[in-house]
């Protein structure tokens, strides 16, 4: 879907030419400075609200509240930065953000392949039942059921930990679902010479399986850590002390309320550290991110 | 299904425990307890539950405040999503060229899917600073209005649309940019030689082919208004100034967690569980029906 044809685009050429009106070269150069044209706006409007916070946190407070605003970077990068770090006790959010996304993200990895493994490659008694009480997860996300899911979580003793704030949000069945998708495009000759070679399912699962999903395992990677990283309502419900908050909240305290100092240079230095980290993993694993998005909500 | 088969009597349940476990702990439990939990109300010591039957539905049904969070929920979801992907459309279009450099661009408008809605609101609030904002300050020249979203309910809600339609921006573009590029030029051409206009072509050919992605995109950015906004209101605006912002979600926690009244913050999941229902029912009718892929 991302990818353009160069079938498709041979033909558009040649049927211009044999239509036989601009020639195709000249409109095609004006229809791409259009296209440049409107992309580089598009993005640098886009980019503007970062680059004006970036601007934010790198300036003094008198800077911040003179008007008009100054639109260039100035020489407060470092006080505000280590002011907010210390102030938000940065270092502990980003740890705790950090360890739920990675567990969100790799925790259902594993839970996912394991159960789609089981449902494509087995029959056992129940197998229906077990597909349908997975998938029906699908429907309904988290927000829908707080109050009861606190419930569990408080029953089991993990408000304010760890568990608590990762194990609720493996409960959906999208990565179940992308990998029983894709191991049903795996030929059957495959599990046969496995098979036939001696292999064990373990076996089969850990030597040619798992490899075969690598595309797929990036893909989902990068969508859950995002949104492990991300996710405000859940870790909001289940932590009440500063040490077990993730950076998206935790960062609250820092954002200047309407009596307070205007400090917005050290909110908008803290804002960029929380949100640094997932947009760098998008940046760098853009091609499965891309496969992700499409693919997890098909 | 597969025919080759892995002859294993416990093998496949242990590979599914895990995920049937977390399954039936954090989604059947709760989701049935939701309903369980919606016919009850606390005592006034927190106590212990009262059984009142359909009465938390009958407050929330009678009540003008949530009748208000359910219009604003839909007004705010139908903006972020016509809003945004309309001008995504209109946009790609102008910009369907083939070019160099499009993988490029497509890094370039895909990286703020990555900020967090709540990170988002932040960046925007300050845009909308009354005192200190670059936008009021530029506004001030054209009008004397005060576009304080602190006092005025519609620029707090026009605020939150943007700081969302500003996430979800960029890839709409690109998805939008992707499935033009994947429109033959030639179907373009042959109705450009029948003598169909540029608009013309655009509703004849170019719309219709595009439906799965307009289709997937309508999906995705209903879930995040609807659902992914929760951090963005309670960063921001608290749902106010007065309720002008206080979606569904927002009212659900803020009557289970800071109300404490469980049952009737229950009675509001149990509602939006039905919404949801009803919504993937629509699409998957709209899927079989009228989507050509």
């Amino acid at each position: 879907m991302a990818s353009t044809s160069p079938v498709a685009a041979a033909g558009a050429v040649a049927t211009a030419e044999l239509a036989g009106r601009i020639p195709a070269a000249r409109r095609r150069d004006m229809s791409g400075a259009i296209a440049h044209a409107i992309l580089l706006v598009s993005v640098a409007v886009l980019a503007f609200p970062l680059y004006y916070a970036f601007v934010i946190s790198t300036q003094s407070l008198d800077e911040v509240t003179t008007l008009p605003p100054k639109l260039v970077p100035s020489t407060h990068l470092i006080p505000n930065y280590a002011d907010a770090w210390a102030r938000a006790k940065m270092g502990r959010l980003l740890l705790n953000s950090a360890i739920v996304a990675l567990a969100v993200a790799i925790g259902k990895i594993a839970i996912s392949l394991l159960s789609a493994f089981a449902i494509v490659y087995f029959n056992f008694r129940g197998k229906q039942l077990v597909f349908w009480t997975i998938f029906i997860t699908l429907m309904l996300p988290v927000p829908v059921r707080i109050v009861s899911t606190y419930q569990v979580v408080s029953v089991l003793g993990w408000v304010d930990t760890y568990w608590g704030l990762i194990v609720p949000l493996l409960a959906s069945a999208t990565g179940t679902f992308l990998f029983r998708q894709f191991f049903q495009t795996i030929p059957d000759s495959l599990a046969e010479a496995a098979q036939l070679d001696g292999a064990g399912p373990l076996r089969f699962f850990w030597s040619f399986l798992l490899p075969l999903s690598k595309a797929n395992i990036a893909a989902l990677f990068v969508i859950l850590f995002v949104y492990g990283w991300n996710d405000y309502l859940w870790p909001l419900i289940v932590t009440n002390t500063p040490e077990m908050r993730t950076a998206v909240i935790g960062i609250d305290s820092l954002i200047p309320r309407t009596s307070q100092l205007p400090e917005w240079n050290v909110a908008m230095a803290a804002a960029m550290m929380v949100l640094l980290p997932p947009v760098v993993v998008i940046v760098a694993m853009q091609r499965w991110f891309v496969k992700g998005l499409i693919e997890t909500e098909k | 299904m597969k025919r080759t088969v892995f002859p294993n009597r416990w093998l496949p349940y242990a590979l599914v425990a895990p995920q049937l476990a977390v399954t039936i702990a954090f989604f059947f439990w709760p989701a049935l307890d939701s309903l369980r939990l919606s016919l009850y109300r606390a005592s006034p010591f927190g106590d212990r539950l009262i059984f009142i039957g359909l009465g938390n539905f009958q407050r929330l049904l009678s009540d003008p405040a949530y009748f208000w969070s359910a219009a604003t929920s839909f007004l705010f979801s139908a903006l972020v999503t016509v809003l945004g992907l309309a001008v995504a459309l209109l946009l790609a279009s102008l910009a369907n060229a083939k070019i160099r450099g499009l993988a490029v661009y497509r890094t370039l408008l895909l990286w703020p899917y990555g900020i967090a809605p709540a990170i988002a609101g932040v960046i925007w609030l300050f845009v909308f600073h009354p005192s200190f904002g670059v936008l009021p300050y530029l506004l001030s020249f054209v009008t004397a209005y005060q576009f304080n979203w602190f006092l005025k309910g519609w620029v707090a809600l026009v605020l939150i649309v943007v700081a969302a339609i500003w996430k979800q921006f960029g890839y709409n573009l690109a998805f939008y940019l992707a499935g033009l590029q994947a429109i033959p030029g030639s179907v373009l051409e042959a109705a450009s030689v029948d003598g169909a206009g540029p608009i013309r072509r655009f509703f004849a050919i170019t719309f219709p082919l595009l439906s799965p992605v307009t289709f997937f995109l309508v999906t995705l950015n209903m879930t995040f208004s609807f659902f992914d906004t929760f951090g963005l209101v309670h960063a921001v605006t608290q749902g106010g100034p007065g309720e002008a912002t206080s979606i569904l979600v927002f009212r659900a926690w803020k009557d289970g967690f800071e109300g404490l009244q469980l049952g009737y913050s229950a009675a509001q999941s149990v509602i939006l569980m039905l919404l949801v229902v009803a919504l993937t029912a629509v699409q998957f009718r709209f899927t079989e029906k009228k989507v050509t892929y």
